[in-house]
């Protein structure tokens, strides 16, 4: 067998949330390196798992495959196609940007009494070092967030559908202490308040989560008893849940399949998160620290739109038909809502909060367009996204820790004082309302593309979500930067400093690199893309009135209809 | 090669912005140097291809494939051909002019470096707008052009109004730019292409409806980019931006920008005639609203916005006229760059030298002080106003016969509008001339109590003067001798001679009595007269003019108010009812949440044994369905 290289990219993490989690009370920044460290050492796996995906190979590759439970059919199945190699580097890549972005967070509560956040990190284990007297939230922050690494890279690479379960919900533990154990250091409505806001917070997106998840659950047991049913012996695993498909062995009624859909599905539109099951992110990402609303809406919730793609179109092709008229309207309510709240919010975090419902907005219209253009368009969404949001996000948590106040009306004439944090917001914002040549222009403009070749109307109508992102990146780049310096708070404000600075430069010059040359990952993401497409057997609107090849570009596709270059 | 145009301009950006102070001192003229290597550059291509034949001339360069993606690909290429070319020498041309201009205008600015390096930002996107040889990379220079024109309107951030200004101008675009991606998605379901060489050869494959909405979207953009009705209202706005990106942004180069959209895809206009039609209404009405509003501003940067858009429409006008106006259109654009360009320079002359004044009714008598703005701004205005022999009576004298050409009552209706528009060209423009350089001093002290004390720029702003006004002067005589102009874009644009149904010596003759006409008018009312310090109050007429014939009124009450109104209620609803219904409904499960609740009590303990229970209830599960 080869090298288990997805199970070491999970398990890199999984360790250095243990390692992190023992290091002893005293030596807190010795924990943040060592945090760092192993998050570096992830992104170098997944890395080499980008570089070692080949586009033209088989759609699964790296693949592991162990009996689990033998019993239940279960096994440890893992393996990526395009998307899932994508997903697991920006994950990889993200998570180091959280770490130094969250640097000081949760060193103020040191000396506070035992809050929530000792629990039990690392990848399901109990605690490394066991129960001690003296709690230490530095190492559990960080433990936390290397903890939910682990867990979301085997999401991304989970082929057994229990296995992704088990990871998907165990995923909300690390998660809840996250959002209720750390906050902002200030809170507008005071210290007591604001910790009871917290704690809603975290509560509202576990019961939302884990109402979802319970019922993914039944419709788990319900395709297990299917298949038991339908092929002798009961399996989880995708790829024979598939090919027993396509070869006509298994078939699923059409009203089973659509119970099964939705049961998949609505976990997924919890967490990814789709009107109207979305109003837990906004508390969520407003009562969390900057990195960890981050980790939620730039990593964790890509699982549920990566899930949509992977397990309910490759699962349920015929109930993803039958359900796409409706999907695609509350992914429209999504864009639009979403912008029209993000307008009218007064917070800065819950703005970026309803910016990214709107977002996903998008990706689930383009993944459920049903072209390849969508569908390629919503995967290199979910990554530019996730770089774009963490960009803005974080700046605006280290505008957040300077002031004290998460409010707009609290800011006002920044720029004059701090211009390269006030110049590294407005990239984040102009990223976010899909600026040309930033990469999150691409991947919107090509779900748009998508989308309009199939429901021109539904194309127009999420055109009008791109001038209503100007609109609210704008006027929050209008209400905290510009204008005249009146607040003396803000007239002592420094500018960002050099560990800052090295968290958002990075994450700028991705936006623009990829902005620039994005064909290295539509080239992995292509025939993923392709595979899904046929999965629920669809193709391709044609042009009315194909024009003749152009003559000079350099690329053509690899199965392309017009084979001349075979 | 091609790439180093929009390269070196960029390359000054990217230094300039990501610098630092170091450069503060210097960075100024880097900017002003790259801008005029990227001129060199163009000139160079320019020789070039005069010695090529004219269907051999135009020159293609593929960098990368951009966007490939199954059935979707977007290159990375460039496209020069004459109408590119002509695009490229004026905007790298009035641009290095207007970035030394800039050097003295910004001279005590302390953030002078910050907005050269806007300034080489825009000429980057302006260059790739023009050199693109397909839609979707003509988009990124359409809007990168548009993120420029908002960084340099808010350049004096600190003022809520200039912040206020460029938010709009971005806003009001974008609904343009909404229009553009709608047209590139059309193109690309019709052609499954959207790169100009394969979209235009075979336009006409597709019906006329899918032409027509291909075309009416790209007017849309056009209305956002170049200030046309019902997207105009933010022009005006925009002149709380330093002179020179007024100068140069607002006047010359990026508000053109739509006419080079229509004029590059006329292919597809000349198979939709509905949609020319509307073109050439758009152009029609612009033309005079732009007129009218250019009349009532007390504002001298305002008056000359109005007059922008006002030429403007000319150009769309002409556009839309299809073959018999395209080349005219392009031709009244590069002489409007040189004398609308030299009269911005002008005012921000002006304006420089009386401690940033812009309220005309505080000028007066200036011609003996500022001698060198007097007369260029003088040879602007008189090209402007299409003095016979200056720039800007060859170029709208052709115009205005296209337009009886188009025939029939139409052709009628046009001819006389785009007449009209010329006498009241005329009007709004001895206006200004009357109320800054003639007449008795008004002039005021400023809010500081600084009594102005008028003196000329100088050198490094009097200069580019000067050469614009060369340019005001000269260029549409030597653009009409031999027709040299026209041939020049013919294999681009196509060319038709028009068939007026009035002589060309008959328009020729109109245009001047229209002209006499305005300028009496204006003489009468502003030079002879007295001309008041505070404005009178005004017919309705005047009154609604100020306001932008109470456009922004409409804007405030229908778009900010109703807008403000209705996410107001839905933050409101967000919290009390969908979220209200969700929780309800989880409520009614039993009281979950509040058990959950009394669980949150610090004790990981709890926590554990409640992860215990939850994997206790997969396997039991797991179990029972086993045993089903």
């Amino acid at each position: 067998m080869s090298f288990p290289l997805l199970t070491v990219t999970a398990l890199v993490p999984a360790v250095g949330a243990v390692a992190t989690a023992a290091v002893p009370a005293a030596k807190r920044t010795a924990a943040k390196w060592l945090a760092l460290l192993f998050s570096l050492a992830t992104l170098v796996l997944a890395a080499v798992v980008l570089a070692g995906f080949d586009p033209g190979g088989d759609r699964y590759q790296m693949t592991e495959s162990r009996a689990w439970i033998a019993d239940f059919g279960v096994r440890y199945e893992l393996g990526v196609d395009g998307i899932g190699a994508v997903m697991i580097a920006l994950t990889a890549l993200l998570i180091p940007f959280v770490i130094g972005a969250g640097w000081n967070d949760a060193d103020a509560d040191e000396d506070a009494d035992g809050a929530a956040g000792s629990g039990a990190p690392g990848g399901g284990g109990p605690a490394a070092g066991g129960v001690k007297s003296r709690w230490r939230p530095t190492q559990g922050f960080f433990a936390l967030i290397l903890a939910v690494e682990a867990m979301v890279v085997i999401s991304f690479a989970a082929t057994d559908v229990f296995l992704f379960y088990i990871f998907f919900e165990a995923m909300l533990i690390p998660m809840y202490f996250l959002i209720g154990g750390f906050g902002d250091k200030a809170h507008a409505a005071g210290e007591e308040e604001g910790a009871k806001q917290r704690s809603y917070a975290a509560v509202k997106f576990l019961l939302y989560n884990l109402a979802g998840g319970l019922i993914m659950l039944a419709a788990v047991i319900g395709l297990y008893v299917a298949s038991a049913d339908q092929l002798g012996e009961g399996t989880f695993s995708l790829q024979q849940l598939t090919q027993a498909r396509a070869s006509g062995d298994f078939s699923l009624a059409d009203n089973t399949e659509r119970l099964l859909f939705l049961g998949f599905f609505l976990a997924f539109a919890v967490k990814a998160p789709l009107w109207p099951l979305h109003t837990w992110l906004p508390n969520a990402m407003g009562e969390a620290t900057a990195p960890v609303a981050v980790l939620i809406t730039a990593v964790v919730d890509k699982v549920g739109t990566f899930a949509m793609l992977r397990f309910c179109l490759g699962l349920f092709p015929g109930a993803s038909q039958w359900a796409t008229p409706v999907v695609i309207v509350l992914a429209l309510i999504s864009i639009i809502y979403g912008a029209l709240l993000a307008v009218g919010q007064r917070d800065i975090k819950r703005l970026v909060a309803y910016a990214s419902i709107s977002h996903f907005g998008f990706i689930v219209l383009g993944i459920f367009a049903m072209t390849s253009q969508g569908q390629g368009g919503a995967t290199l969404y979910m990554v530019f996204h996730g770089i774009s949001t963490a960009a803005l996000m974080l700046v605006a948590g280290f505008l957040i820790s300077r002031r004290g106040s998460r409010l707009i009306a609290d800011y006002g004439g920044v720029q004059k004082v701090a211009p390269v944090l006030a110049g590294t917001f407005l990239v984040g914002g102009l990223a976010t309302l899909s600026l040309p040549g930033l990469a999150p222009f691409i991947s919107e403009f090509l779900v748009l593309a998508g989308t309009f070749s199939r429901y021109p109307v539904a194309g127009i109508v999420a055109t009008a979500g791109i001038i209503l992102a100007a609109l609210y990146v704008l006027l929050l780049y209008q209400r905290t930067m510009t204008g005249p310096v009146e607040k003396p708070e803000i007239r002592r404000m420094p500018d960002l400093k050099v560990r800052e600075l090295a968290v958002v430069t990075p994450l700028i010059a991705l936006l623009v690199v990829l902005g620039l040359f994005p064909k290295p990952l539509t080239q992995i993401v292509n025939p993923a893309v392709e595979h899904t497409m046929s999965d629920v057997q669809k193709k391709d609107p044609k042009p009315q009135h194909p024009v003749a090849d152009h003559g000079w570009f350099d690329y053509k596709p690899a199965k392309h209809s017009g084979g001349d270059h075979e | 090669m091609i790439g180093l145009l929009v390269g070196a301009p960029l390359l000054g950006a990217a230094v300039l912005l990501c610098g630092g102070r170091r450069l503060d001192r210097a960075g100024h003229w880097l900017a002003c140097l790259l801008s005029g290597a990227s001129f060199v550059i163009g000139v160079l291509f320019f020789l070039d291809m005069l010695g090529r034949s004219g269907d051999d001339r135009s020159l293609h360069s593929h960098l990368w494939s951009w966007v490939p993606v199954e059935g979707f690909q977007a290159d990375v290429a460039f496209q020069l051909d004459q109408l590119s070319m002509t695009f490229v020498l004026l905007i790298t041309g009035v641009g290095t002019l207007i970035h030394i201009y800039s050097v003295g205008y910004m001279e005590h600015d302390p953030r002078r470096r910050r907005f050269f390096g806007y300034l080489n930002l825009f000429l980057a996107a302006m260059l790739l707008l023009v050199l693109a040889d397909n839609y979707l990379l003509l988009y990124v220079g359409w809007e990168g052009v548009g993120l420029a024109s908002y960084l340099l309107i808010g350049f004096w951030q600190d003022k809520p109004s200039a912040a206020a200004a460029a938010k709009k101008a971005f806003l009001v675009n974008r609904v343009g730019d909404a229009g553009l991606a709608i047209a590139i998605f059309l193109m690309f379901t019709t052609f499954g292409s959207f790169a100009f060489a394969p979209v235009l050869s075979s336009a006409t494959d597709a019906s006329e409806g899918k032409l027509t909405a291909v075309g009416l979207m790209l007017l849309l953009a056009a209305c956002g980019k170049s200030a046309q009705v019902p997207l105009q209202s933010w022009l005006g706005d925009a002149m709380e931006g330093p002179t020179p990106v007024s100068a140069l942004i607002h006047a010359a180069t990026m508000v053109t920008a739509g006419v080079y959209l229509i004029t590059r895809s006329g292919a597809i206009f000349n198979a939709a005639p509905d949609a020319q039609t509307v073109v050439v209404v758009v152009g029609a009405v612009t033309l005079l609203f732009g007129a009218i509003v250019g009349c009532a501003k007390d504002d001298i940067k305002k008056a000359l916005a109005g007059s922008t858009m006002s030429q403007i429409g000319y150009m769309i006008l002409a556009a839309g006229l299809g073959p018999i106006g395209y080349a005219f259109a392009i031709m009244h654009l590069v002489t409007h760059g040189f004398f609308k360009a030299g009269l911005f320079l002008g005012a921000g002359s002006v304006m420089h030298g009386m401690n940033d004044e812009v309220n005309m009714r505080h000028y007066g008598g200036l011609r003996k002080h500022m001698p060198v703005t007097f007369v260029t701004f003088g040879l602007g205005y008189l090209a402007i106003i299409g003095f016979p022999g200056l720039s800007g009576f060859f170029s709208k004298d052709q115009i205005i016969e296209a337009a009886f050409a188009k025939g029939g009552t139409q052709g009628w209706i046009l001819g006389a509008v785009t007449l009209l528009g010329a006498a009241i060209t005329a009007y709004y423009m001895t206006r200004v001339m009357a109320m800054t350089f003639f007449g008795e001093k008004r002039w005021k002290p400023d809010a500081e109590g600084n009594e102005p004390h008028p003196h000329e720029s100088p050198r490094s702003m009097t200069i580019p003067m000067v050469v614009l006004a060369f340019g005001s002067v000269f260029a549409g005589g030597l653009f009409k001798f031999n027709e040299s102009f026209v041939n020049w874009l013919e294999p681009v644009t196509q060319f038709e001679h028009g068939h007026s149904p009035l002589s060309a010596t008959a328009v020729t003759s109109a245009t001047v009595v229209a002209l006499v006409i305005g300028v009496g008018a204006a003489w009468l009312q502003y030079g002879r007269r007295t001309v008041p310090s505070v404005a009178p109050r005004g017919s309705l007429l005047t009154r609604a003019a100020r306001r932008d014939l109470l456009q922004d009124d409409f804007n405030h009450i229908v778009l900010v108010n109703g807008g403000t109104y209705l996410t107001r209620s839905l933050v409101y609803a967000d919290n009390k009812v969908v979220d209200g219904a969700v929780n309800g409904t989880a409520a009614t499960f039993g009281g979950l949440s509040g058990r959950l609740r009394r669980l949150q009590n610090g004790f990981a303990r709890s926590y554990a044994v409640s992860m215990f229970g939850g994997a206790a209830v997969l396997i039991a599960a797991t179990l029972l369905m086993r045993a089903v």
